[in-house]
């Protein structure tokens, strides 16, 4: 494992939310980056079917879209949530963990751009897509 | 001879309990702690202040998707108490019936405004549009004061339809 996804596994985990979701990253590079969550019955939003609630879906977006932004080659010092949208295309298969990938598609010195995708198991349909824009909160040097 | 009013406890405790049944079945809602204050049928979102909301440590602030959750979750239960309500007047509200049925979020979207302070959040739900199929939802959401939002969202949500196996 890179040493950029490290550092980038242990900022996650030291976010509360995000460690208590279990998310784990696993891919970080260049603009875009992959989060993982488990399955977990707290966060089920319909009771009668099991599936995940929508909210769960779009903290792990948001997450995955603002860890794509301070990966950009552009070294953003920090970001914050501007704005986001999220498809919901279907619903998320109970028992399957949630992927995300964010790719910040363009960034300009004020704003980032991102899209992002969820799926669950079956890869080739999304249960979800998010466009977003973010802040960019001064450079890393 | 006209009907005596029911008792104004009578009233009140079928409302609350009906509330809670809708708002208890969800076990995300009960994982973030939100609750939902009542006055008449107009509703308000609590989401108590707890250390796992946070998503930046060293503001600190409360996580973008926990707000999104937040507010997505007041629209929701807005909108099925609101379509419960005339059900629940009326009295042909059953036990476990299909009313408490959540709609589906089709899309969400949120205008961060302010980082969510380390503190209880509030929200209040408009149904802009109900059809039978089709919802349209905008919410609000505020901190320590109600003309200072830190985060508003719009929504649709496709609405539960009635089981075609009902007899």
């Amino acid at each position: 494992m890179s040493d950029k996804v490290n550092i980038a596994r242990q900022f996650m985990e030291a976010i509360p939310h995000s460690r208590d979701l279990g998310m784990v990253l696993t891919a970080i590079e260049n603009g875009v980056a992959t989060i993982t969550m488990p399955y977990d019955e707290r966060l089920i939003g319909d009771p009668e079917t099991g599936v995940v609630h929508g909210g769960a879906v779009s903290a792990l977006m948001d997450s995955c879209c603002g860890a794509a932004v301070m990966s950009h080659p552009s070294n953003p010092g920090a970001t914050a949530t501007i704005d986001l949208r999220i498809d919901y295309m279907r619903s998320a298969t109970p028992g399957q963990a949630l992927s995300t990938t964010a790719t910040c598609y363009h960034i300009t010195r004020n704003v980032a751009f991102v899209r992002a995708t969820a799926v669950d198991e079956d890869t080739d349909n999304p249960v979800a897509m998010a466009t977003g824009t973010f802040t960019i909160e001064g450079q890393r040097r | 001879m006209r009907k005596p009013p029911e008792p104004v406890q009578v009233i009140k405790q079928r409302r609350d309990e009906a509330l809670s049944k809708l708002v208890g079945r969800v076990p995300y809602i009960q994982y973030l702690g939100v609750t939902f204050d009542r006055r008449g049928d107009e509703l308000t979102a609590v989401l108590p202040y707890a250390v796992k909301l946070i998503g930046n440590p060293l503001l600190p602030a409360i996580h973008g998707g926990v707000t999104s959750a937040f507010l997505e979750i007041t629209s929701v239960i807005s909108l099925s108490w609101a379509t419960l309500w005339d059900d629940l007047e009326s009295g042909e509200l059953d036990g476990d019936s299909t009313a408490f049925r959540m709609p589906k979020t089709i899309d969400f979207t949120v205008d961060y405004l302010r980082s969510g302070l380390p503190r209880d959040a509030y929200a209040r739900a408009r149904i802009t549009r109900s059809g039978r199929r089709y919802a349209s939802v905008h919410v609000e959401g505020w901190q320590d004061n109600r003309e200072k939002l830190f985060a508003q969202a719009t929504g649709h949500f496709l609405m539960p339809q009635p089981r075609s196996d009902k007899s």
